[in-house]
């Protein structure tokens, strides 16, 4: 676990590719450093990589639990108290599945939700090393760096064009 | 299509976080205005559940008037805006920009308002959790067999689906607007964006959220729609109990939703003065997509009175009659038609009407009017029940009271969308940033044509 974050800020976006090349040149792996922007970039601009998500899985676990309790609450509401109407079967198909697709969706928009949060890595209580200047056209280059290589990573992202580096004592 | 000015970040967070930051004095006469007829609304709910329906204009043999009229027309209102973002997002529609948001927020409050008014309506209010299968020691369930059933659950998930489709996707200008404040409203904006940073990762699961909840919410909005017309279409009544109801109803919902989307971009332009942001070619391209609409609303209109007609049966036929040739609900058929395709499609046909933003505003209107008069003639006149037993013949007379009731739900949405833009911007912020970021200007030729870059 590194225990000094850096934060370099950029105006331009080719400052930040040029950043990344040299971090990675440096031996920076890309979990240990990050771009933050206020616009999303096209996947790839700064040459950085973004780690494989599995949010595919989310909605269809979610749509296999919306529809087992739209299930439960339709079959196994007329079967704990049987009542025959007119000799017509005692589970309504039809209705059943209106009610079971509406279960399915929800459960599936839910988890929907919840699978983006997790994989955005959210909630996530303190911001650590930023600049609010991110959101109004600026681009961080957020590195993670053992104290020993602090000073010679804050050099890196200045000699890449870095208008501003902040630092912090705590991890990233 | 693309006629858009140059704007750098600070420039779009300034134009459209104006308002957000700061408060003029007109909003608050306008919110006042509105709370105060809502405050009458309110009251006129207070003096239903102390009286229950008496004081209302509903008596035997109608029992649905103007509340459920209410009902059906905010339910459609809903519709639009989810369907308009979330197709616009599914096929990357570059004029989405300004539009999805405002659209989506439009789909939660009105909705919202949709689903109290079977509540008020019910009278005893407080009992709605019958709906729910609760009570275990018993074993009383709701009957899954009544579209009264159906409907809740249907309301339920598209506004949870809704909500939480406008949440997500504010997550990145709540980031914005806890960079932009202080004291509680930094907390308030802190709380609500999560941590928000915006790397690489989470810009790509927002556009994958984007892709997912569309492509989720589509088939929600359709079967919702289709779900309150089963609320007349099962029942016996006759000119209710139609197959086609389903798709009229849901193409009906889209004809008045887009208008009011119209109604409400008209009204964001001028109040804020995005004329940056909302453009003549977003008018343009929203009238051309009504033409469509409201030629297959009126296929589907017209289809409803065929087949009342072409059955031949003597009490859909009465209903007929009475719907087209008595008053007053001959004279609603002729509005309907006329303010509803007539002189709405004729102008659209127009490119400077498209894109003259007045015309367009009174036009959306217009429909919507038409809109509203539809439900109503659609709905009462077949509880007339003009046919059999004439002591049981009766004109329904709507009261003072539900006149309020239908005055205060649009001031209710009003406040609402006007609450909603004081705390955050209508339209997506940092989805203009990565129009403007993308746009690009290409030579053919001798002329140079926007572009847009996209993956």
């Amino acid at each position: 676990m590194a225990d000094r974050t850096l934060l370099g800020v950029y105006k331009e976006p080719d400052n930040v590719a040029d950043a990344v090349s040299r971090l990675r040149q440096a031996g920076f792996g890309d979990n240990d450093f990050d771009v933050l922007s206020g616009t999303p970039y096209p996947e790839g601009t700064f040459g950085e990589q973004v780690a494989p998500h599995r949010l595919f899985i989310f909605p269809l676990i979610g749509a296999i639990c919306g529809f087992s309790v739209g299930l439960l609450i339709t079959a196994g509401t007329q079967l704990s108290y049987p009542m025959v109407t007119g000799g017509k079967p005692l589970l309504a198909i039809p209705p059943m599945m209106i009610i079971m697709y509406e279960g399915t969706m929800l459960g599936a928009i839910l988890f929907t939700v919840i699978g983006v949060i997790f994989e955005s890595r959210l909630p996530r209580f303190s911001l650590g090393v930023y600049d609010t200047r991110i959101t109004e056209g600026y681009i961080g280059v957020l590195v993670a760096c053992p104290p020993e290589r602090a000073g010679y990573t804050e050099q890196l992202l200045r000699e890449a064009g870095a208008e501003e580096v902040k630092s912090d004592q705590r991890g990233a | 299509m693309q006629e858009r000015r140059v704007l750098n970040e600070a420039q779009i967070n300034q134009g459209l976080l104006g308002f957000v930051l700061k408060t003029p004095g007109w909003f608050w006469v306008a919110a006042l205005v509105l709370a105060t007829v809502v405050a009458g609304m309110l009251t006129s709910i207070v003096v239903m559940i102390v009286f229950g329906l008496g004081p209302t204009g509903l008596n035997r043999p109608v029992f649905w008037g103007f509340m459920i009229v209410n009902f059906v027309f905010w339910v459609g209102i809903s519709h639009a805006g989810v369907m308009i973002s979330s197709i616009l997002r599914l096929c990357q529609a570059e004029w989405r920009r300004p539009v999805t948001r405002a659209a989506e927020v439009l789909t939660v409050f009105s909705l919202a308002t949709a689903a109290s008014f079977p509540l008020i309506h019910m009278g005893r209010m407080w009992r709605f959790y019958w709906v729910f299968p609760f009570d275990f020691d018993r074993m009383i369930w709701p009957n899954v067999r009544s579209p009264l059933i159906w409907d809740p659950s249907a309301i339920f998930t598209y506004l949870t689906g809704a909500s939480l489709f406008v949440y997500m996707a504010l997550l990145p200008d709540l980031g914005i607007l806890r960079d932009r404040t202080t004291g509680w409203r930094h907390t308030f904006y802190s709380i609500l964006s999560l941590g928000w940073r915006g790397n690489p990762r989470q810009f790509k699961l927002q556009f994958l959220l984007g892709v997912l909840l569309s492509g989720l919410i589509l088939p929600v909005f359709v079967s919702v729609h289709s779900i309150v017309s089963w609320d007349f279409a099962v029942s016996l009544v006759p000119a209710w109990h139609a197959t086609v109801f389903a798709p009229y109803f849901v193409i009906g919902a889209v004809h008045s939703g887009v208008s009011a989307v119209v109604t409400m971009m008209a009204i964001l332009r001028w109040a804020f003065k995005w004329e940056d942001f909302i453009r003549p070619e977003h008018f343009d391209a929203l009238g051309r997509l009504l033409i469509a609409v409201a030629t297959t609303w009126l296929y589907f209109f017209m289809l409803d009175v065929w087949f009342g007609i072409f059955g031949g049966e003597s009490r859909e036929l009465s209903v007929m009659e009475q719907r087209i040739f008595e008053w007053p609900w001959g004279l609603m058929f002729l509005i309907i038609l006329t303010l509803g395709y007539i002189v709405p499609v004729s102008a659209w046909l127009f490119r400077a009407v498209r894109r003259n933003i007045g015309l367009m505003f009174v036009l959306s209107i217009l429909v919507n009017v038409s809109m509203w008069m539809e439900r109503l003639w659609l709905i009462v006149p077949g509880l007339q029940n003009k046919e059999r037993l004439p002591f049981n013949w009766n004109l329904y007379i709507p009261s003072a009271l539900e006149i309020m009731l239908v005055i205060g739900s649009f001031t209710l949405v009003m406040l609402g969308l006007l609450i909603f833009s004081k705390l955050f911007p209508l339209i997506p912020v940092w989805e203009q940033k990565e129009g403007q970021l993308l746009r690009e200007e290409i030579q053919i030729g001798r002329r140079r044509v926007p572009a847009i870059i996209r993956e």
